[in-house]
C-alpha cells in the first residue's frame, strides 16, 4: 500500500524513458567512444592496457553516468511534475527513491552490461571480467545515489553542468577506489571480497540515507 | 530563562551579532599578532633545526597548524550547517558560509607548504599517498560548497543548500579519509598524539601549539570580518542597517 506511489513513479519514469529510447544509447556511446580513445593515447600494447583496464573501464563508467545526472530532476522541475511530488501525501524520499531506481535502471544498468565489452577492448584478462560486472552493478546504484542528491541541490539552476561535476566528484572517490580496488586485486589473484563488500555496505548506508537528503534539497529548492 | 542561553538566541539576531563581532574584532587581531608572533619567532628562529631534515622542518610550524585548521573550519561549518537547516538561524548560515573560503586557503597552504615539504624530505614535490590525497579531496570539498553557495541567487537559500551539501561531505569524509587509507599508505604515522607520549620534543612541541593557537584566533577574527559584510549585504534593507549608516554616532 505504501509503496503503491513509489511503484507509480518509477512506471511513468520509465515509460518516459521508453519514449525517448534514443537517448538511452547516448551514454553508452560515449563510454564506447571514451575506450576507444583511451588505447590511442596510451599506446596498444596489450599487457600495459591490460593494467590499467580495471580502473579505465570505472572512470568511463563514472563520467558516462555523471553526463546523465542533470537530467534526473530537471525534465520534471521544468514541466512542473516535480512540484506535484512535492505537494504528494506519499513520503517524498521513497518517491524519491523511485525516482533513482529509475536513473539506475535506463543508464548505470546498461553501462554496467556494456562493461564487459570495454574490459575486452582494454584487454581485459577475462578471470577480472566477473568483478568488474560484479562490482559495477554494486558501485553504480551508489552512484545514482549520491549523485541524486547533488542533482537535487543544483534543480533550481538554469544550467549546472560543470557545478554539478565539481560537487559529485569528490563524493565518488570511496566508490571508484573500492570499485577499482576490486578489479585489480582480482588481477593480481588476492581476493576482492573486502572492497566488493565495502562497497555493498555503501550501498546500504546510501540507500538509506541518500533519498532522505534527496528529499531536503528538493524541498530547499523549492520553497 | 538561563541568561547564557538567553545571550546566546539574542546573538542570532543579526544588529547584536553585527556590534558583539564588532567589538570583540579588534581584540582577536591583538591577540592573532601577539601569538603568530610569538609562534613565528620561536618556530623559524629559537627552535632547534632537525637532525636529519636540517632547517626545512620549520615548515612545520606552518603546514600542521594550518591542516589541523582545514578539518577544525570543515567541522566548525557542520555544526553551524545544522543550526542552518534545523533552525533557520540567519547567523548560522552566514557563518557556515563565511567559514568556507577560510577553510578552503587553509587547506591549500596546508597542501602548498606540504608539497615545498615533500622536496627536500621525499624528493619529490607530489605523492598519492593517503593523506596528501584526502587534503586534495577536502580543498575540492570546500570548493563544491563555495560553487554552489554563489551558484544560487536567493542568499538563504543559497546557504541551505550549501549546508546540506557540507552535511553530506561530512558523513562522506570520514568514508574518504578510510578508502584512501586503504588505498595507499606511505605516509609517516601521526607523530602528535592527544593520548599518550607524544614523539616530539618539547623544544619543538611548544611553537607549533603557539601556532595553533594562533590560527585559531586568525580563523575567529577573519570569520567575524567576513560575516560582518555578509550580515550588512543581506540585511541592507533593514531599519537597523539604515539607522545606524544614516547615525552620526561612532560605528561600532
Amino acid at each position: 500500500m505504501m509503496l503503491t506511489p513509489s511503484i507509480a513513479v518509477l512506471r511513468r519514469d520509465l515509460t518516459a524513458h521508453w519514449r525517448r529510447r534514443g537517448e538511452l544509447a547516448n551514454p553508452l556511446l560515449f563510454a564506447l567512444m571514451v575506450t576507444t580513445l583511451l588505447p590511442l593515447a596510451l599506446g596498444p600494447e596489450s599487457q600495459r592496457l591490460a593494467f590499467l583496464a580495471g580502473g579505465m573501464v570505472w572512470v568511463t563508467v563514472l563520467l558516462a553516468g555523471l553526463l546523465t545526472l542533470d537530467g534526473v530532476f530537471r525534465a520534471d522541475a521544468e514541466d512542473g511534475s516535480l512540484d506535484q511530488l512535492l505537494l504528494s501525501p506519499a513520503p517524498l524520499s521513497m518517491l524519491v527513491l523511485a525516482k533513482l531506481t529509475a536513473h539506475w535502471l535506463v543508464a548505470g544498468l546498461p553501462l554496467t552490461l556494456v562493461a564487459p565489452l570495454l574490459g575486452l577492448m582494454l584487454q581485459l584478462p577475462q578471470e577480472a571480467i566477473g568483478t568488474l560486472t560484479l562490482s559495477l552493478l554494486l558501485g553504480t546504484p551508489l552512484l545514482s545515489l549520491v549523485g541524486g542528491v547533488c542533482a537535487a541541490l543544483t534543480v533550481g539552476m538554469r544550467r549546472s553542468g560543470i557545478l554539478l561535476a565539481l560537487l559529485v566528484l569528490p563524493l565518488y572517490v570511496p566508490v571508484l577506489i573500492f570499485g577499482a580496488g576490486a578489479v585489480d586485486a582480482a588481477l593480481t589473484a588476492q581476493s576482492a571480497m573486502q572492497p566488493l563488500l565495502l562497497l555493498g555496505s555503501g550501498l546500504l548506508l546510501a540507500l538509506g540515507l541518500a533519498p532522505l537528503a534527496c528529499a531536503v534539497a528538493l524541498r530547499l529548492g523549492t520553497t | 530563562m538561563n541568561p547564557i542561553l538567553y545571550w546566546f538566541h539574542k546573538l542570532g539576531s543579526p544588529p547584536t551579532f553585527y556590534a558583539f563581532a564588532g567589538k570583540l574584532m579588534p581584540w582577536l587581531l591583538v591577540l592573532t599578532l601577539i601569538s603568530g608572533g610569538i609562534g613565528l619567532y620561536w618556530g623559524l628562529f629559537v627552535a632547534p633545526a632537525d637532525y636529519l631534515q636540517g632547517e626545512s622542518v620549520r615548515i612545520i610550524y606552518i603546514h600542521v597548524p594550518a591542516a589541523w585548521m582545514s578539518m577544525a573550519i570543515y567541522a566548525f561549518m557542520a555544526v553551524n550547517a545544522i543550526f542552518a537547516l534545523v533552525w533557520r538561524t540567519k547567523i548560522a548560515e552566514i557563518l557556515a558560509m563565511a567559514a568556507a573560503p577560510i577553510g578552503a586557503a587553509f587547506t591549500f597552504i596546508t597542501l602548498v607548504s606540504g608539497s615545498l615539504w615533500g622536496r627536500p624530505t621525499w624528493g619529490t614535490y607530489w605523492t598519492w599517498d593517503a593523506r596528501l590525497t584526502s587534503q586534495l579531496v577536502l580543498l575540492f570539498l570546500y570548493f563544491g560548497v563555495i560553487g554552489l553557495y554563489s551558484a544560487i541567487e536567493d542568499r538563504r537559500r543559497a546557504a541551505r543548500a550549501a549546508s546540506l551539501l557540507i552535511l553530506v561531505g561530512v558523513i562522506n569524509l570520514p568514508i574518504i579519509r578510510y578508502s584512501v587509507e586503504w588505498w595507499s599508505t606511505l605516509h609517516q604515522p601521526a607523530t602528535i598524539r592527544l593520548v599518550g607520549e607524544s614523539s616530539m620534543h618539547a623544544s619543538m612541541l611548544w611553537p607549533l601549539l603557539i601556532m595553533a593557537i594562533a590560527t585559531k584566533f586568525y580563523f575567529a577574527w577573519a570569520l567575524l570580518a567576513r560575516s560582518r559584510v555578509m550580515v550588512l549585504r543581506q540585511e541592507s534593507g533593514k531599519a537597523w542597517v539604515r539607522d545606524m549608516l544614516e547615525s552620526k554616532e561612532p560605528r561600532p
